[in-house]
């Protein structure tokens, strides 16, 4: 799985991009967005999905279960 | 919002007298007053007191032409901010991203957030059409010093292209103790930190969260590790000589007896003004405190707090709650004439030859008016008695005042959108805050229905002194109780203000009317939304 941001929920604040370990995530008119190949939940990083943590809106960043779970190697 | 009619009482700081503070500074002494205007001195001030004579000439020189650190220089001097800065590192339950940040910035008007490259531009364009434009300020839509990239590339920029203007920012103070040492490197002159508390207990009603070192902090534990760092981030600063603003919301039931507290903290850590801000609350803003029905306070709840503060770190009493992309004079906002889009067609020239020409013949207005104000003062009457009947001389009262600048009277009560509020003594006139209203005259006629709210916005004052007013508003103010005074129009207004409280008085004395005290006033919560 991956992280994914909800557009109609991101404010476009930009709290998430630097906090990313990945460099996952990007802007693009206005709203963020996470590229799911790129992202590892954090997982090795943090003990928290940065994202999530940093985001002022609740549920704005949310596991995109399109994807499966990050392993990490 | 509901408003107890009944005035609460005095403190038992209200009477404490304002001036002669001492605040040390960098090791250096300085002192410097509330926001104060004497009788018998003749002097204006807020915070940063008047002139060269009441405060060291390096502090001088920082504040006489900053609109938010002088009371004075606002009248004279403009400022900008820049929306460089979008993310932020706490959540503070007046404000809700989602919307835009009910307290920075005129809720539900979403800023147009630029590049650094972009606010560099329009800074450079808005000075160019602008000249008396002094100040740079970057203060959110979030928390500067989140986005620091984007904050001090903005700096950086400005230094090598617009190096006469000043450099100041705003900040919850969480990651201020990382970036002093950047601070000071870009000359940034004046940092406000946002401080709402310095007891957990109060902070962990006011904070659900921050974000710190990579790791969501809730709670008290938020509200402890946010009250150190912000404490810290003040003792640097103070440490390097850079005056900071310390910005309080009163948040009635939550922190209103706490910010005696923080009022006498940031003091002891060198502080050097302190504003403290009516909490603006409503459900409309999404905001928790809007949801759960948290209200903010009345003006007498508000200058209450601000009264029981004097003494401690001055007071700014002209804060207008500006939004964060907000361009010109404090209280104007002409952002809408500085579009990315407008930017684009104008034809700019940066030319510092011909903004400090311009500055100093604000400079010579301001000090010519100064100059005439104090001449008018001298003359002012402060009777102990009129024609052998004795004045009380423990009178205290609140006037309200329209006017259009120069600090005079004079603006039609019908044209004014705020008025600005003097409270009274014998002898003393002192500025003690502004209070918006909806403009009363609209197209050469009076809307009726807007009256109530400017009584309810002046409620507390016994007269309102204009240059001109109608019929009608006249007899229903004089209904509600508050006097309509006109006969001093186009003088200064601390000389109008006293020889009308010195006639007052004398009617009193004589039986002519009866001094009743008058009830408590609101404050508009939509009075930011709407220019």
């Amino acid at each position: 799985m991956a992280y994914k941001i909800v557009g109609s929920q991101c404010t476009g604040c930009s709290a998430c991009e630097p906090e990313c370990p990945n460099e996952a995530i990007y802007e693009k008119n206005g709203v963020f967005y996470i590229k799911p190949e790129k992202c590892t939940e954090c997982i090795g990083h943090f003990d928290e999905a940065q994202c999530v943590a940093a985001c002022p809106v609740d549920k704005t960043c949310i596991i995109d279960t399109a994807y499966p779970r990050y392993q990490a190697t | 919002m509901e408003i107890a009619l009944e005035s609460t009482a005095p403190s038992p700081n209200r009477l404490k007298p304002l001036r002669g503070i001492k605040v040390e500074i960098a090791g250096q002494p300085a002192s410097s007053g509330g926001c104060g205007t004497t009788g018998g001195e003749g002097k204006a001030s807020c915070g940063s007191s008047d002139g060269p004579d009441d405060m060291s000439p390096e502090i001088w020189e920082k504040v006489k032409n900053h609109p938010c650190y002088s009371e004075e220089a606002h009248h004279h001097y403009a400022r900008m901010h820049v929306a460089v800065a979008p993310a932020c590192n706490i959540q503070c339950n007046y404000c809700n991203r989602k919307y835009d940040c009910s307290n920075e910035s005129r809720p539900g008007v979403v800023s147009q957030k630029l590049t650094p490259e972009q606010a560099v531009k329009k800074v450079i364009a808005v000075a160019s059409e602008i000249p008396q434009m002094t100040v740079l300020g970057i203060a959110g839509p979030g928390d500067a010093l989140a986005s620091p990239q984007k904050t001090f590339e903005t700096f950086r920029m400005l230094q090598e292209q617009a190096p006469d203007i000043k450099l100041c920012l705003s900040t919850n103070g969480l990651a201020l103790p990382d970036y002093v040492d950047e601070i000071a490197k870009y000359n940034v002159d004046h940092v406000t930190i946002t401080i709402n508390m310095i007891d957990a207990a109060v902070g962990e009603k006011i904070y659900p969260w921050i974000f710190y070192n990579h790791k969501r902090y809730y709670g008290r534990e938020a509200a402890q590790i946010l009250t150190d760092r912000q404490m810290l981030g003040l003792e640097m600063l103070t440490a390097r000589g850079i005056l900071t603003k310390i910005n309080s919301v009163l948040i009635p039931g939550i922190n209103d007896e706490h910010l005696y507290e923080v009022n006498r903290a940031v003091k002891s850590r060198g502080a050097f003004l302190h504003n403290i801000m009516p909490l603006i609350s409503e459900a409309e803003h999404g905001t928790v405190f809007g949801l759960t029905g948290q209200r903010g306070p009345s003006a007498q709840e508000l200058k209450d707090v601000q009264d029981a503060c004097m003494g401690g770190a001055n007071l700014m009493r002209h804060c207008r709650q500006c939004r964060a992309d907000a361009v010109g004079l404090l209280g104007e906002d002409r952002s809408d004439e500085f579009t990315l889009d407008k930017i684009e067609e104008m034809d700019v020239v940066y030319d510092l030859e011909k903004r400090r020409a311009y500055q100093e013949k604000v400079e010579e207005e301001r000090q010519s008016q100064h100059q005439a104000k104090v001449d008018a003062l001298s003359a002012s009457i402060d009777a102990q008695n009129i024609d052998g009947i004795s004045l009380d001389p423990e009178m205290r009262v609140m006037v309200a005042v329209a006017t259009e600048g120069h600090g005079k009277v004079n603006q039609h009560f019908g044209h004014a959108t705020e008025f600005q509020i003097f409270e009274l003594t014998a002898g003393s006139a002192t500025f003690v805050g502004h209070r918006r209203v909806d403009l009363y005259c609209q197209g050469g006629f009076g809307e009726d229905e807007q009256l109530p709210s400017i009584v309810n916005a002046i409620n507390d004052c016994h007269a309102v002194l204009v240059a001109k007013i109608g019929a009608c508003p006249r007899d229903e103010l004089k209904a509600a109780g508050i006097e309509p005074v006109d006969q001093y129009a186009h003088e200064f207004i601390e000389k109008a203000a006293l020889n009308w409280f010195s006639d007052y008085r004398s009617r009193v004395a004589n039986g002519e009317i009866t001094h009743q005290p008058r009830g408590d006033a609101a404050i508009r919560q939509g009075a930011f939304m709407a220019a």
